[in-house]
């Protein structure tokens, strides 16, 4: 059962990735089927269940994306 | 249910013109996030290089003021002058910081400003294409040095934070880097540290933050992260180098 | 007020500080050093800050700093020092800020000398820095009207929101004159609610700036300052004339070398020959409206300056082609004297008077 919610500002993502790189989890991924108003694969989660609201995806945002709530 | 992460008050909700996975953007971040927590957003006026982050007054959500090439430090000090009980701060590029620079970033220090610098140190110059700057690693090619950088020709790269650690005005001095949630964590550490620094008018403060270009180094945002931790950070050791404990 | 005797440069200060001005950003360079030492040693007197930069470049930009703070800031220096402030100098003009700068003028180009030059004619009146700007440019020719017009350039500063310059030489920074500080009239300043000094929470934030990457807003930035400077030269020409009832030449002479030629007309008056001055106070706004009406007797212009005749083309400008324009100038340090003048006058009038 997830312990945290992750929710995306997808329009104003750049798809750097660079919240993929530390999940403990692994579950933040790019969604290579879907491009934003920007041009780019947003980032999503793979497994929302599996999130622990660890935030550490949106530490590693530049762009403010995400916001990170935890039960 | 608790919010354990959003977007601080201490940035405007202009999305910024920095390429995808450029480190500018969580560097802006984390200054911004320690003047919210630090409560003077409203005394703060903060100064723009010109660099990549030239458009840093549209970000921070604060006074601000832009500066010529390398001047800020200069700037800021004006503006200090001008209002002592006023949080000044300086965030910087190392084109800016450290080349055309050099001589306002030490002097600011030498006469102990109590301003805070934010030195972001990507080893290029981003904004203009990907020359070749004074904190460019031996043989990393750039655009001014496509063969790589032979110290022969060019020299070595600057260490800016152990030189200006040397000069009793800079009562606070840390070289942190964002490639991890870990890194980026003790770098607003060290980014709160030399605010409070500033607020207790103690002298001049900065925090120079290892940071990507993964446009001009020529590769992925994330595969910028492990070139940042494997080449950069051996040549730039993070840590503290002066605190007020230590501070003359 | 009782008059007091005063060296320029000195007075200089004093007359700042009677302004208001408490923020003073300084660079030592010859010969006007007893400028920065005086405000080293006044200013915190009256609760006002003077630094010592590290150099002419980081100077003006604290000023321009302070001048972002809504504060009333001056530098000064000389002619080479002038041309590294210029980088400043541009940003303060773009970004609109109120600061004062005192040259004192010494020879060019290069290190050139320490003695005094006018050879700054075209730096200060052109730009000197990079765009489309224009500063007001004082130039006073005794100690008095130094103090005077410095005391005003603090006021047209804050008025306009553009940085204003007064230009001195060697010699009037350097001679001794008895000053008076007269009580100043309150003039009605707007104010500076657009100053970057922390919102407070009560506000947007203010931006002090002079970035414009869209062309359009640059242009309509260029078109807005330019109106600015149009009512700044429909406003603030300033000037003197002197024995311009029937001159057969009338000199043009501004600074210190006017009293060199007022003295030279006096002595040819002696003999029965007519000669006028037209001495422009303001440079830049150059004071076109002295040159509309010209008495009928003159039949040429003369250009009297210390340096090579770089006041020649402002007064071309004014002229219209309607009489010819001549030249008499030293330069590199050298002063006119009164009997120089007089030598080109006559020569310039066939020798035989």
């Amino acid at each position: 059962m997830a312990k945290g919610i992750v929710i995306f500002n997808e329009d104003i993502c750049k798809g750097c990735a660079l919240c993929t790189t530390n999940c403990p989890v692994n579950i933040v991924v790019l969604d290579t089927s879907r491009i934003n108003q920007k041009g780019y694969h947003p980032a999503t989660l793979s497994d929302p269940d599996k999130c622990i609201g660890c935030a550490n995806c949106a530490m590693m945002c530049p762009d403010n994306v995400i916001t990170v709530e935890r039960f | 249910m608790a919010v354990v992460f959003q977007k601080t008050k201490g940035l405007t909700d202009k999305q910024t013109h920095y390429c995808p996975g450029c480190t500018h953007g969580i560097i802006h971040r984390l200054v911004a996030e320690v003047l919210e927590e630090l409560d003077v957003l409203g005394e703060t006026v903060g100064v723009a290089p010109v660099g990549c982050s030239v458009l840093a007054y549209e970000y921070f959500n604060c006074d601000m003021q832009e500066a010529a090439h390398g001047r800020a430090p200069a700037v800021a000090t004006g503006i200090k002058r001008a209002l002592p009980d006023k949080v000044v701060f300086s965030y910087q590029g190392d084109g800016d910081l450290a080349s055309i620079g050099t001589a306002e970033i030490v002097h600011v220090a030498h006469r102990a400003e109590k301003i805070t610098t934010i030195f972001v140190n990507n080893a290029i110059y981003g904004m203009t294409g990907g020359q070749m700057a004074p904190t460019t690693l031996i043989g990393q090619k750039t655009t001014t040095s496509p063969y790589g950088r032979d110290s022969n020709i060019t020299g070595f790269p600057l260490r800016i934070s152990e030189m200006l650690a040397t000069i009793d005005g800079a009562v606070f001095v840390e070289r942190v880097s964002v490639h991890n949630p870990a890194a980026i964590r003790k770098a607003k550490k060290a980014i709160k540290k030399a605010f409070e620094v500033q607020l207790e008018g103690k002298g001049f403060g900065i925090v120079e933050v290892l940071s990507t270009c993964p446009t001009n180094w020529g590769m992925t945002p994330v595969n910028a992260l492990g070139w940042l931790e494997e080449n950069m950070i051996p040549y730039y050791p993070l840590g503290n180098f002066k605190s007020p404990e230590e501070a003359k | 007020m009782a008059k007091v005797l005063m060296k320029g440069n000195e007075a200089i200060g004093a007359a700042a500080i009677n302004a208001g001005c408490r923020y003073f950003f300084g660079y030592p360079i010859t010969p006007q050093n007893e400028l920065p030492e005086y405000m080293s040693r006044e200013l915190p007197k009256v609760g006002g800050v003077f630094v010592q930069a590290e150099s002419e470049v980081a100077a003006i930009n604290m000023v321009y700093g302070a001048a972002g703070s809504g504060v009333r800031v001056m530098t000064s220096s000389s002619s080479p020092g002038i041309a590294l402030k210029q980088e400043g100098i541009s940003y303060i003009a773009g970004a609109e800020l109120p600061a004062v700068i005192v040259n004192i003028v010494r020879g060019g180009p290069g290190l050139g000398s320490i003695q005094p030059s006018q050879s700054d004619y075209n730096q200060s009146t052109r730009g000197g820095g990079d765009g489309d700007y224009h500063l007001l440019v004082y130039a006073p020719a005794n100690i008095q009207e130094m103090v005077d017009l410095l005391q005003d350039a603090f006021d047209k500063a804050d008025y306009y929101r553009n940085p204003v310059m007064v230009m001195g030489d060697g010699m009037i920074g350097q001679m001794m004159e008895p000053v008076e500080f007269k009580e100043r009239p309150e003039v009605d300043l707007p104010a500076k609610d657009w100053a970057a000094t922390g919102t407070e929470g009560k506000r947007a934030p203010n931006v002090i700036n002079s970035l414009f990457l869209k062309p359009e807003e640059l242009e309509d930035h260029n078109i807005r300052l330019t109106e600015k400077y149009d009512i700044m030269k429909n406003n603030e020409q300033r000037w003197e004339t002197y024995n311009m009832e029937k001159p057969e030449i009338i000199c043009v002479a501004y600074g210190t070398t006017a009293r060199i030629v007022k003295s030279a007309i006096d002595t040819l008056k002696g003999e029965g020959i007519e000669i006028g001055l037209i001495r422009p106070i303001t440079v830049w706004p150059f004071p076109e409206k002295a040159f509309v009406e010209l008495p009928e007797s003159a039949k040429m212009f003369l250009s009297v300056e210390m340096s090579m005749g770089q006041m020649i083309d402002d007064i071309k400008i004014v002229n219209q082609g309607r009489l010819p324009v001549e030249f008499y100038g030293r330069s590199g340090g050298m002063i006119p004297s009164p009997d120089g003048v007089v030598g080109k006058i006559r020569a310039l009038l066939g020798g035989a008077k």
